[in-house]
């Protein structure tokens, strides 16, 4: 009987420990600290498009070139690039991050939470995508 | 007694089970502490953590 009590305690300890170690997300690997660096470099030139709401925040976690006639023609090209930047730097960020925690499968759900998010921290004013994929000015 | 024992025997049961569980299904709420934490640093919304400069660097090490 004592030995199915202390298998049983040891079942819960296991349990208890594997929950805790879930709590957290690991997201301080060098691979993911550099992405957020280079986007955070990044931010200082998309943050006026966000504002003019040239660029906007797409729905599955990307920006988008919303409005480009907001866009002087000479700036163009170069908010185009920056776009593009900026999306291949998140899709690296959400890969690490699922791959960083074992999970490469979690790719898409990393990138559904991380787009949600995006989303309700952005500034008024900047536009976003519903979930019907329509551009709102938050 | 024989009751205990297979009582037991199911709670062992269901916490494999919860094992089994927590390592398959996203952990949502992580993921989220994880995003806010991240998307506070890219966009700089947390300031108070970064004064004007860093504490001094030892540069310039004698040769």
């Amino acid at each position: 009987m004592n030995k199915w009590m202390n298998l049983c305690f040891i079942g819960m300890l296991a349990f208890a420990s594997a929950a805790l170690a879930a709590a957290d997300l690991e997201i301080n690997t060098p691979a993911i600290t550099a992405l957020k660096n280079t986007m955070q470099a990044r931010h200082g030139q998309l943050a006026p498009h966000y504002a003019s709401g040239a660029v906007g925040l797409t729905r599955d976690g990307n920006v988008a070139l919303r409005d480009a006639s907001s866009v002087p023609l000479a700036a163009r090209q170069s908010v185009n690039g920056l776009v593009a930047d900026e999306n291949r730097d998140r899709a690296g960020l959400y890969r690490e991050i699922a791959r960083a925690n074992g999970h490469p499968e979690w790719e898409a759900e990393v990138r559904s939470t991380f787009a949600q998010r995006w989303i309700d921290k952005a500034a008024s004013g900047w536009w976003v995508q519903n979930a019907g994929g329509a551009w709102v000015r938050k | 007694m024989q009751k205990r024992v297979v009582g037991s025997v199911g709670a062992i049961g269901l916490l494999l089970a919860g094992c089994v569980t927590i390592n398959i299904y996203f952990p949502a709420a992580a993921a989220e502490k994880a995003a806010d934490k991240i998307i506070d640093e890219v966009w700089q919304l947390k300031q108070e953590a970064k004064p004007a400069a860093p504490a001094a660097e030892t540069k310039g090490e004698a040769k």
